[in-house]
């Protein structure tokens, strides 16, 4: 099954694509300062029903990438090029306008902390039904009901008095589900995820992920999680992006990617974790140095510094994102052949 | 939330009986005194001693303050020895009142009104023309002295301009029925609305002088409050669900900016007494910041007694408003 789904998904299945992100670059501009570029030509293809995972250390571009899709990086100072194709439409090309119609009713987002994303002085209710007001032009009473549902339906008990409760009064669970409750109010197409369980307890972690998984598979939605945490993609992710620096630097199917990664830098993100079935005192491989001791892509590959692997071509030419025709797309002059026995 | 209330009006008790203590001693340990005041170059040492007594200054302290406190009590403030001699300071204090409230509601409409509006516009558009001009201009009214600005209005509006009254608090020649002492409310009761017109315009020049502080800190604190909530991620959150602007601005945005405001307006109507001081004697306004001056100068201690237990009395009343008020708004406070 590996052999062939990534070419075919680039090529013939592309307009199946539900969201289908192409070349996509964003570079900051400072007064005075040189240009950052935090997310550099990265593209990748989401499709109805579908979980695509954007792996990566803080710094790597994933929330930056997610926020560009969404059209919420402020226009002053940033400077976003590519294309996101949203069943036909360029998302890139839409007004402020056009955007603020889409967001919320076909792209749903939810965020990192529960608590700071939600209002504190607005009760749960409202910021439910507002988006119900917003995209279906509903009252606020005829909302409720359907807010209501939305509460019970993300697993929390009691919606009816959880529409009245105020954020504070939620423990980070609920919290955490009335903000996907929010997202999926006008039942969006594409959902974004952005770490969503990373502020919750590992037990609360494991429910949002099944309550996720559960909501993209009844409704078809497309989902992007986007998260520094190889467990939750294990466990949620049809399809993995592993993005450095800007850029994609490996892509596959999620079984073959866990079983034999190729990249040294994804090997390092496993290599890092700790696992039940390993042996007793083993020790965990870090990732020397920081994401700060990258060299630029332009000419070498920005892993370089840090890379177990790196030859000398490595600090001279900027490797391509390559399909090594068994599905698996790599960015690397010298690949871990031999990877790690590793058989999640 | 009753509980609440019922708790905060008994801390103010506590308050006014130790500020009274206060205030009762402070006064008398002033240079100067009421003997002198009265008496001020016919004073002689017979005429000194015999008055003296007559007011019961020869008296310790703490019998002074045991007769105060005795005829507080029954309502009895004692009577005015400078301001108006011979009249019950409460008295005198009533009938002043109004002119201040008057002043200083119209001053803090102003200084909202004008205050919150171009603090949001300038957190929104920063480092913009407007947001810059604004600051300058908070800057100024914090910096330059009320009675100044008092009488450079007073100088363009009322004599060069002619196009408000120079002084006064209604038109001499205007025969207006009186009903609550405020007069712009008087006017709109028996609906003499020329006389209520006539009051307003009296209060327009003195009010917008008196507001220049109380403007200059809430368009300070609305802005940097403004500048703070707009980066919180619920701000953000509002944005992903493509709500209007309209209602991000007033329900996520100012509902949360509002707060750190709130409170600040409280504490202003501190401030707003001393400036009514100040402007009610450029506008020969008689209100209660007038007699307060006054009654200070000549050590009038019944009536500074009873104004300066007033003004703490309003002090701890307006800020109880503002926490109910803060209560309202924000829900983590109630349950706490």
């Amino acid at each position: 099954m590996t052999e062939t789904i990534e070419n075919v998904q680039t090529q013939a299945n592309r307009n199946e694509a539900l969201l289908s992100v192409r070349d996509l670059r964003v570079t900051f501009q400072r007064h005075g300062e040189k240009p950052f570029v935090a997310v550099d030509g990265v593209s990748f293809d989401v499709r109805p029903g579908e979980t695509v995972g954007l792996v990566g250390e803080s710094g790597c571009g994933k929330s930056v990438t997610s926020l560009a899709i969404m059209g919420l990086l402020p226009r002053r100072g940033v400077k976003v090029e590519g294309e996101v194709d949203f069943q036909g439409t360029d998302l890139l090309r839409q007004s402020d306008d056009q955007m603020r119609d889409r967001r919320g009713r076909d792209l749903g987002m939810i965020f990192q902390d529960p608590l700071s994303s939600l209002n504190p002085v607005v009760p749960i209710g409202v910021q439910v039904t507002e988006v119900l007001e917003r995209h279906r032009g509903m009252s606020r009473k005829a909302a409720t009901p359907v807010a209501r549902e939305m509460l019970d339906k993300v697993g929390i008990p009691d919606p009816e008095r959880r529409l009245k409760d105020y954020p504070h009064q939620l423990s980070g669970g609920m919290r955490q589900r009335a903000l996907i409750a929010m997202a999926l109010a006008c039942q969006p197409r594409v959902l974004i995820a952005d770490e969503p369980t990373t502020a919750l307890d590992v037990t609360i972690q494991a429910q949002i992920l099944a309550l996720l998984k559960d909501l993209v598979e009844d409704t078809g939605t497309a989902l992007v999680m986007i998260t520094h945490d190889l467990g939750v993609v294990a466990g949620l992710c049809d399809r993995v992006n592993v993005l450095y620096g800007g850029k994609i630097v490996e892509r596959g199917d999620r079984h073959p990617l866990f079983a034999s990664p190729r990249h040294p830098y994804t090997v390092g993100l496993l290599g890092s974790i700790p696992r039940l079935d390993g042996t007793r005192g083993e020790r965990l491989t870090p990732i020397p140095g920081s994401v700060s001791d990258n060299l630029p892509w332009d000419s070498a590959c920005a892993f370089a510094p840090r890379c177990p692997n790196a030859i000398e071509v490595c600090r001279e030419a900027r490797p391509e994102l390559l399909d090594d025709g068994g599905g698996r797309w790599l960015r690397c002059h010298n690949p871990v052949e031999n990877p790690l026995e590793v058989t999640r | 939330m009753l509980r609440f209330i019922v708790r905060r009006l008994l801390q103010m008790v506590g308050v006014v009986i130790v500020l009274s203590l206060l205030v009762f001693i402070w006064l008398r340990s002033l240079p100067g005194g009421t003997v002198s005041a009265m008496l001020g170059d016919r004073a002689t040492p017979e005429s000194t001693a015999r008055l003296t007594k007559q007011l019961g200054l020869d008296q310790p302290l703490w019998v002074q303050y045991g007769r105060f406190v005795k005829r507080v009590l029954s309502g009895d403030f004692g009577l005015s020895t400078g301001v108006l001699p011979g009249r019950d300071a409460l008295d005198l204090f009533l009938s002043r009142m109004p002119a201040t409230i008057e002043l200083s509601i119209l001053a803090l409409i102003i200084a909202v009104a004008a205050g919150i509006p171009l603090g949001y516009l300038a957190a929104r558009r920063r480092a913009s023309t407007l947001d810059n001009l604004s600051i300058v201009g908070s800057l100024v009214g914090v910096a330059v002295p009320v009675f100044f600005l008092a009488f450079v209005l007073k100088y363009i509006f009322a004599i060069q301009l002619g196009v408000l009254p120079v002084s006064g608090r209604q038109s001499t020649g205007l025969d207006a029925t009186r009903v609550t002492g405020f007069f712009v409310l008087d006017g709109i009761l028996t609906r003499e609305w020329d006389a209520s017109w006539d009051a307003f315009k009296h209060l327009i020049l003195p009010a917008l002088a008196l507001s220049s502080i109380p403007f200059a800190v809430i368009f300070r604190i609305t802005r940097a409050s403004v500048l703070e909530v707009m980066d919180e991620d619920y701000v953000r959150t509002a944005e992903s669900k493509g709500l209007a602007t309209s209602t991000i601005r007033s329900r996520h945005i100012l509902r949360n900016a509002l707060l750190p405001v709130i409170t600040t307006i409280g504490l202003q109507t501190g401030g707003l007494l001393v400036g009514a001081v100040l402007t009610e004697r450029v506008f020969s306004l008689g209100g209660v910041g007038d007699a307060l001056a006054t009654a200070f100068t000549l050590r009038d201690y019944a009536v500074l007694q009873v104004l300066i237990l007033a003004a703490a009395v309003t002090f701890v009343l307006v800020n109880l408003v503002v926490d109910i008020l803060y209560a309202v708004i924000d829900p983590r406070v109630r349950t706490r």
